[in-house]
């Protein structure tokens, strides 16, 4: 896989250094000749001095033959431009834009353009950490569209005491397992949920947060 | 261009201050963008529109700046990239009716006229009236050659 990453700072270090770890085939795009000079001493990747939206620049860091490119520059409407050229030009299959500023996620998608920003998930995880210590996300499948969570049911959850046929949860929310003094169960509709019980669900992120809310009660 | 327009203009350098000034005092309604806000110093006293200072590529400076209502918006600073996101967001989220945006980079505007967005490129305009002069010359020299 050949990834190109443009931008700067730890970040693209970082990911340049884990990407290349991976044996992903690396090439990295920065404007400033110092932070270049530097990141080619250090990682093992290529290193283009140039900026990203330039065509000639994207074509030198392999942008033909790239699979993905990911724009995570300090400015957002560079990173939009960047991934634009880049699938537009070049027909780079994947292209992803970092949002600096969180308004801009849904912006981009607008304008067709993947988008993350770091403000959201930095902070929805402290949401979930600091909120919930019963509750422990255990993996994220299928590139993490999916979400699996063991839930440990307090004992003021709303769905203790009930039938899982009586519970509503939001589409797309299947609870997979029900642990109790230990013993894995596969729930079906007449089996009920206890205190004390560990739920493992399965959910799709948006309606994650509905789902665990229907689940423990607490509004988050 | 009638009178009664609403305009929006993102970038208040020599360009933008220009044009803010003559659409003003042809009787439109502006209000002009730039992220310095010294550079409204080059606004005229027929200018009579608003003056907003922040960062156009934030959605809300735009919502700000009643986006959703104008008829028209020109993105004209100094970057081309802030210039052609502000314009795909006038375009496809606000709906502008007439948007248009100045490219410096010949090859960045191919991509983005693709896209529908109607830009402006001075580098090309120039060199194109850079040949004319050079072919009106030639021209001349072969009639005087005559």
């Amino acid at each position: 896989m050949r990834v190109i990453i443009v931008g700067g700072g730890k970040a693209l270090y970082f990911l340049g250094r884990n990407f290349a770890s991976k044996g992903y085939e690396v090439a990295i795009v920065n404007k400033d000749p110092e932070e270049c000079r530097r990141l080619s001493r250090e990682l093992t990747v290529e290193v283009i001095c140039g900026d990203g939206g330039d065509e000639h620049i994207l074509a030198q860091a392999g942008a033909r033959r790239a699979d993905a490119v990911l724009a995570i520059a300090p400015r957002d409407q560079d990173n939009l431009v960047i991934c634009q050229l880049a699938s537009l030009q070049f027909g780079v299959p994947r292209t992803v834009a970092l949002a600096n500023d969180p308004d801009n996620v849904e912006v981009f998608e607008q304008l067709g353009v993947s988008a993350f920003s770091t403000t959201n998930i930095v902070g929805s995880l402290i949401e979930q950490r600091a909120a919930l210590e019963e509750i422990t996300n255990l993996l994220p499948v299928g590139e993490g569209r999916v979400n699996v969570t063991e839930i440990l049911l307090p004992e003021d959850a709303p769905v203790a005491g009930k039938q899982l046929k009586d519970i509503v949860l939001p589409e797309n929310t299947l609870v997979a397992v029900v642990i109790r003094d230990g013993d894995p169960i596969v729930p079906r509709g007449d089996n009920d949920l206890r205190t004390g019980d560990t739920v493992v669900l399965i959910t799709l992120p948006e309606n994650h947060g509905a789902a665990l809310k229907i689940i423990t009660g607490e509004g988050r | 261009m009638t009178n009664d327009h609403y305009v929006v203009i993102v970038g208040c350098g020599r360009v933008g201050s220009i044009l803010a000034n003559k659409l003003s005092a042809a009787g439109n309604s502006l209000v002009v963008i730039d992220i310095d806000e010294s550079t409204f110093d080059d606004l005229s006293s027929e200018f009579s529109g608003f003056r907003l200072a922040g960062d156009a590529t934030q959605i809300a400076l735009l919502r700000e700046a009643k986006l959703q209502k104008a008829d028209t918006l020109i993105a004209t600073t100094h970057d081309d990239n802030v210039n052609l996101m502000v314009a795909q967001v006038a375009r496809n989220i606000f709906k502008t009716p007439l948007v248009m945006a100045r490219v410096y980079d010949p090859k960045r505007e191919q991509v983005y006229q693709r896209l529908g967005i109607r830009t402006i490129c001075p580098t090309a305009v120039a060199a194109s009236l850079f040949m004319e002069a050079l072919a009106g010359e030639t021209d001349r020299d072969k009639e005087s050659a005559l």
